[in-house]
């Protein structure tokens, strides 16, 4: 069977019974935060079908329980080095909804004052380090942000997302080399989700067990189950506890898949109708909401989940459409401190 | 009174001191690279500075230059002041993606929040016949780039002193230190010399013709004009030492008085620094020149091993000298 075409991973078994003491995750706050990345992408799409949002535009839809699940385990002071497939990963790190709106509009008031977009989402007050738009460039800077930890004594945390595209990348490997030898703290979080653009997992890697591959830089390496994002905020528990104590690497595959194509032109001709559809059966956000209501939650608290959201993105965009462009005198600006 | 007695030293001996010093006034400055270490130095330069510092400042990497070169740009954003040396500007086309789209990119990508204190050393240029991956002059290719600063110290001097206000700097820095340089001899410093990274220098005062050159080329341009002074011309000689931002100012004041200009570049002609260095005499000075400018450049060609066709392909005296009396004789 070809990986590409592998069935969605079944369901794990449920996440174990928390030993005393031992963080639990909060199912509501999981859920309302999924579906916050859930609808900030909708509303990407109706803005840019209004021409509102040009340039390229990468979905995060299908993919939300990754950057989800993995991100409730940071601290402040741990930092984030993302991909270019970064709205879900920077509004799960926290990153404010309103400027990273404005700056998907290249408004001053967004995070880079109109000078990244959707690509480059960079926030400096939650260590958010972009936004990366070359696949793999972001993996030696994660490298060196721990390295400036382990240099200071700090117990901090880097989170590098990555897709399983940039494994074929020599800066993944050169990156995972020098962090194993090196004991830096650095999580590789790899979000498979199963293409590389439009080119299939089995047609760019000799290994498509990802893990494996990883594992013989001498990481400690496994695989998640990133539709369903109990099973990856545990297995994240384990691996940020893992990188913070030990203070060395740790490579975290999150089997995933995006239900949108690539980007807005991308029309996603190298995918089967029946395999985007066997995938969608293991939505995310539906996956934790029969969970949810399995558990009891009334349908009332997960209404007014998404009430909330839809009133922060109401607002979000408002903030955006009232915002201002970026004088052209300031176009030279931030190309050097000015010294 | 008693003259101090001028103390000899080497440029290699002048970049490792300066990086000693980094060293030992600043915690957060570090070195790393392939063979930094152990080895010393691919090209000797920090011979001893794993012994005096550790493995922890003076770090060797493997061979991975777009890692360790992103690793020196996170290790700057997370509040270090590293120093990385690639070994030859060569191996720096490895690394081509960090130091292009991420350290020239980042601080304007991200608004102005994240700048990146990073300097990066590297060997460029031609003339030991180590042949054509390893004599190539390509720091015009960092030249080209917003965002990154360039220094091309041709002087025991600049080599000496120009690494501490680089590290100053909150932005990328690159220097590049043509490997023909190591071994020259000089009085060392004064200890407590400052230098700019701002400005050109001239480096001989003349009348007829602006030699402009940089870094390796130096030398032999202040010999070609040693040369033409027994002719009777009088050269000047403006070393550019930052090759981006461009010290234009300098070298138009220069061309203004002399009417005439010859650029000095080891890089090769087509789209080189000559390229641009002629541009903007042509701009800032078309009405005060008295001829076309001239150039003398590395032949279009990767650097041969053997040593005859080496010499034919790179500047020398003969050729500079050429290039000044063609200029002087198309007087208007």
């Amino acid at each position: 069977m070809s990986t590409s075409r592998r069935p969605a991973p079944e369901p794990e078994a449920p996440v174990p019974t928390p030993v005393d003491g031992r963080r639990e995750p909060d199912h509501m706050a999981l859920f309302e935060r999924m579906l916050l990345v859930r609808r900030f992408e909708e509303r990407c799409v109706e803005l840019y079908s209004a021409g509102r949002i040009r340039g390229f535009l990468h979905l995060y839809i299908g993919e939300e329980a990754v950057a989800v699940g993995v991100l409730d385990h940071l601290r402040d002071d741990d930092a984030v080095v993302a991909t270019y497939r970064d709205h879900g990963q920077a509004l799960a790190r926290g990153v404010p909804v309103g400027p990273v709106m404005a700056e998907m509009l290249g408004r001053a008031e967004g995070v880079c004052r109109g000078r990244g977009g959707s690509m480059h989402l960079f926030h400096a007050p939650t260590r958010f380090y972009g936004g990366n738009g070359i696949v793999g460039g972001g993996l030696p800077l994660a490298v060196g942000l721990a390295l400036a930890d382990r240099m200071q004594g700090r117990d901090r945390v880097t989170v590098c997302f990555f897709g399983e595209g940039a494994m074929a990348e020599g800066e993944f490997h050169e990156s995972m080399n020098l962090a194993a030898l090196w004991h830096l703290p650095v999580l590789f979080l790899c979000e498979n989700n199963l293409y590389a653009m439009g080119t299939a997992l089995d047609r760019s890697e000799s290994e498509t067990n990802l893990a494996l591959k990883a594992a013989s830089y001498e990481v400690p390496a496994w695989s998640c189950d990133g539709m369903d994002v109990l099973a990856t905020w545990e297995a994240a528990r384990r691996a940020v506890e893992l990188v913070r104590d030990g203070g060395s690497p740790v490579f975290l595959e999150a089997k995933t898949y995006r239900f949108r194509a690539h980007s807005m032109y991308d029309a996603d001709r190298y995918r089967d109708r029946a395999e985007i559809e066997h995938w969608r059966e293991r939505d995310p956000l539906v996956l934790l909401r029969t969970r949810l209501l399995a558990d009891g939650v009334p349908q009332k608290d997960l209404d007014a989940a998404e009430t909330r959201v839809t009133a922060a993105l109401d607002d979000a965009v408002a903030f955006a459409e009232a915002g201002t462009e970026e004088p052209v005198d300031e176009l030279l600006t931030f190309v050097t401190s000015g010294r | 009174m008693t003259a101090r007695a001028v103390q000899e030293t080497t440029y290699r001996e002048a970049v490792r001191e300066a990086m000693r010093e980094a060293l030992l006034r600043d915690d957060r400055v570090f070195l790393m690279g392939e063979d930094v270490g152990r080895y010393g130095g691919g090209f000797g330069v920090s011979l001893g500075m794993i012994e005096e510092f550790g493995e922890d400042r003076v770090r060797d990497t493997p061979l991975s230059e777009s890692a360790f070169v992103g690793a020196g740009i996170g290790a700057a954003l997370g509040g270090m002041r590293p120093i990385v040396e690639v070994m030859t500007i060569n191996f720096a086309m490895l690394a081509m993606d960090q130091l292009v789209n991420t350290a020239a990119a980042l601080l304007h990508m991200s608004g102005g929040q994240f700048a990146v204190p990073l300097v990066v050393r590297m060997t460029t240029g031609g003339g030991r016949q180590l042949a054509a991956q390893h004599s190539h002059s390509l720091e015009n290719w960092f030249a080209h780039v917003p965002g990154l600063r360039v220094l091309a110290p041709a002087t025991i001097e600049d080599a000496r002193c120009m690494l501490w206000p680089a590290l100053l700097d909150p932005d990328p820095v690159i220097i590049v230190e043509h490997g023909s340089l190591y071994n020259d001899k000089g009085p060392a410093p004064e200890p407590g010399t400052e230098v700019d990274i701002d400005r050109a220098k001239v480096r001989r005062v003349g009348d007829d013709v602006t030699l402009v050159t940089y870094g390796g080329s130096l030398g032999l341009v202040l010999d070609a004009a040693e040369r033409l002074a027994q002719e009777g011309i009088s050269a000047e000689v403006v070393d550019l030492r930052l090759l981006r931002p461009l010290d234009s100012a300098t070298v138009a004041s220069s061309v203004a008085r002399t009417h005439r200009a010859v650029v000095v570049d080891e890089g090769w002609r087509t789209l080189g620094m000559s390229a641009e260095v002629s541009a903007r005499v042509m701009e800032d000075c078309f009405y005060d020149l008295d001829a076309p400018v001239g150039r003398v450049c590395t032949l279009e060609v990767p650097i041969p091993y053997a040593k005859h066709l080496e010499d034919a392909a790179l500047p020398s005296v003969e050729r500079v000298a050429a290039a000044v009396h063609e200029a002087v004789g198309r007087d208007g």
